[in-house]
């Protein structure tokens, strides 16, 4: 039942971890494939331009934003004052006016205040005025479990915003993703929200050079698998890639599925893999409750009830406010080996009171504060 | 309107601005075409003001497929871009955000045109009123702020609602100036905006607060002074400080009833035009929640 240690999902998660180069590919970082996209953007089209707290300050917003100022200049790239209701709206404004705008906020929790903005005007404008303007703006946020940041300094509220028509949103995984959806969102005519997960910005992996695009709406096969379908959002999508290591350990072959975009979603791709596998658990990065990940077993749900006998299970955070203490936080999130344990009582159709050894290849990266 | 309200054929809650002409007739006619308003749920006056079409105006009221956003937006959200007329919210305070932006970006684009932000006296109390000057000085944009102070948000009297109800006060603390211009004197206020705007368009806030008078009731088409919040002897005043009166008796008597009929015509004609106008289909439903994008 045990696979050598050099199987394809613990490569692939590797892969995702720490970069592995193929057939001579480039590689970058997560924050570097988030900056190159902005940069080659706004050395195409002069009406992209970038804005937010602190995005023009020495840390340059973990780095996505550095150089951009030098480069573009301050007309193009300014921090702003601490309004994020104001300079959401003003975002709205300029892209009335032809801009392109990407308004950066350093944490999503900071968006509540930005709702108003984001909610009744930038997704509304397009369908409210009857097709005559557009809003083609992006909002980045970042979203993070790391180091104590606890009850505002961590919150994906991803699933607030994929309740609205009007709005895309997207929560790339890796650096090849961050940088195509970064290129499809600021290209695209209509408003999105960019989400960054703070422990990704660390991941490096294949990028391209060229500019490209991964378009909205398509979801992908991370790793194939014929057991169970395990579908892991942002941040839980290595967890999910880790998990199905630990699964093969015990011959258990997960299929592993990366939305990247959370709306418009491809509940198509996620579908045809519970078709094959009969069994779905979605690992979310945010509360279960009306979560993004049970929009997507609802989905899902409906389109294959009837065809098919399946099984589903959601993971993501118990209905409790995130604690700061590391006992407590790591009970909080699900990591690769709860998913895995709660996968393999699902292929089972039982508890198993499994919980795998933790392997030190697949461990978490540490992360170090201040920030 | 109010008198074609009662048939029920206005699908819409209407926010008149009966009384309160003068602001934005004023500030328009002293505008370039290119230049762009924003303003709020009370905005016929403003649409019309700019150049909006009469009858898309009455068409988007009665939710028919010709109005301004093709029966979708209603009263409340009308629309003209096409005479710079950039939109108008429900909800206080959001558009002077907007406006800001726009703004900004026509700084950039090197437009010679300004933004003007409509508003009301209840929106200054709105924490993006105050994030939104600020951004103005910062940024030295070109945009005039124009509060329309009737007094009132629904049924409260400012004095009830602001600390201190100094609304240029608290403009000019955040470095903009800042005049009041009493008793809405619309011919005064177009040779103020017609003086200010060549300053504003190099780069510059400005603030009026055009003091005015809601003659109807916050919503729909009455009067609502049985309501005992405010008294007609407070209107008063304001009638017989009417502007569309004081105009209308700057015309001499047989142009002045040339002028009328025509004006009566192109309502009539414009209502016409919404009675006999389709309902959008069914498909409408399910139209423009994205534009189709071509990356
Ligand atoms: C954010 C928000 N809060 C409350 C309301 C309800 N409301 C609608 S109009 C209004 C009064 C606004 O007064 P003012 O800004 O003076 O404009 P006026 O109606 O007098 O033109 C209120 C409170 C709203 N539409 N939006
Ligand atoms: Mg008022």
């Amino acid at each position: 039942m045990t696979t050598p240690a050099t199987s394809s999902a613990a490569s692939a998660a590797s892969r995702l971890l720490k970069g592995g180069t193929l057939n001579g590919e480039r590689t970058l970082s997560y924050v570097d494939a988030v900056r190159e996209a902005t940069d080659q953007e706004m050395s195409r089209d002069p009406s992209v331009i970038i804005f937010g707290l602190d995005v023009d300050d020495p840390k340059a917003i973990q780095g996505t934003t550095k150089g951009l100022l030098e480069k573009h200049g301050p007309q193009r790239v300014f921090g702003t004052p601490l309004s994020e209701d104001a300079m959401t709206g003003a975002a709205i404004g300029m892209a009335l006016a032809g801009l392109r705008p990407i308004h950066v906020h350093i944490r999503m929790d900071f968006l509540m205040l930005a709702m108003n903005q984001l909610v009744n005007v930038a997704s509304k404008s397009h369908y409210m005025y009857g097709g005559k303007v557009c809003i083609p703006m992006v909002v980045r946020s970042m979203i993070g479990k790391s180091w104590g940041q606890g009850a505002q300094h961590s919150q994906g509220l991803y699933s607030f915003l994929m309740h609205i028509p009007g709005l895309k949103v997207v929560a790339p995984t890796t650096p090849y993703d961050a940088k195509g959806c970064l290129l499809a969102a600021i290209r695209d005519d209509n408003p999105v929200m960019f989400v960054e997960h703070r422990i990704l910005h660390f991941q490096k992996g294949p990028v391209p050079d060229k500019p490209y695009v991964v378009s909205p709406g398509k979801a992908r096969v991370t790793a194939a698998g014929t057991d169970i379908t395990l579908v892991g959002i942002s941040y839980m999508q290595v967890e999910c890639l880790r998990a199905k290591a630990y699964l093969e350990d015990i011959g258990i072959k997960a299929e592993v599925i990366d939305p990247i975009w959370l709306s418009p979603l491809d509940t198509e791709t996620i579908s045809h893999s519970v078709e094959k596998t009969g069994k779905l658990m979605v690992v979310d990065n945010g509360w279960v409750c009306c979560g993004a990940g049970t929009e997507i077993l609802a989905q899902v749900t409906e389109r294959l009830q009837g065809k098919r006998d399946f099984r589903v299970k959601r993971l993501g955070f118990a209905p409790v406010t995130c604690p700061t203490s590391p006992s407590l936080e790591d009970a909080f999130y699900p990591n690769a080996r709860t998913i895995a344990a709660a996968a393999r009582d699902m292929v089972e159709g039982k508890p198993t009171g499994w919980l795998p050894e933790e392997k030190a290849e697949l461990q978490s990266i540490v992360f170090k504060g201040p920030f | 309107m109010a008198r074609a309200y009662p048939s029920d054929k206005i699908k819409s809650p209407v926010h008149l601005s009966i009384g309160q002409e003068a602001a934005s007739v004023g500030v328009c006619a002293a505008l370039e075409p290119e230049d762009v308003v924003f303003g709020t749920y009370r905005c016929h006056a403003l649409y019309l003001a700019k150049g909006g079409d009469l009858k898309a105006m009455i068409a988007e009221l009665y939710g028919k497929v010709t109005g301004c956003a093709r029966g979708k937006g209603g009263s409340m959200h009308l629309i003209g871009t096409e005479v710079g007329m950039h939109g108008a919210s429900a909800v206080v305070g959001t558009t002077i955000a907007n406006a800001i932006g726009h703004a900004y970006a026509l700084k950039y684009q090197k437009k010679n045109a300004l933004v003007v932000s409509f508003f009301g006296d209840g929106a200054t109390e709105e924490g993006v009123f105050g994030e939104s000057l600020n951004f103005a000085v910062l940024k030295q944009l070109p945009i005039i702020f124009v509060c329309e102070n009737n007094q009132y948000a629904i049924h409260t009297h400012q004095s009830r609602r602001q600390g201190k109800p100094n609304v240029c006060a608290r403009a000019e603390a955040y470095g903009i100036p800042a005049e009041r211009i009493e008793h809405g004197d619309v011919l005064y206020l177009y040779e103020r905006i017609k003086a200010l705007a060549p300053k504003v368009r190099g780069g510059g806030p400005h603030f009026l607060e055009v003091m005015t008078y809601r003659w109807q009731e916050h919503v729909g088409p009455n009067r609502d002074f049985q309501l005992g919040y405010r008294t007609e002897d407070e209107m008063h005043p304001w009638v017989e400080n009417d502007q569309v009166d004081r105009l209308k008796h700057m015309v001499d008597g047989p142009r002045r009833a040339k002028l009328e009929e025509e004006v009566e015509e192109e309502i009539a004609a414009a209502f016409a035009f919404a009675e006999s106008s389709p309902v959008p289909p069914a498909e409408e439903l399910y139209a423009d929640i994205f534009k189709e994008s071509h990356s």
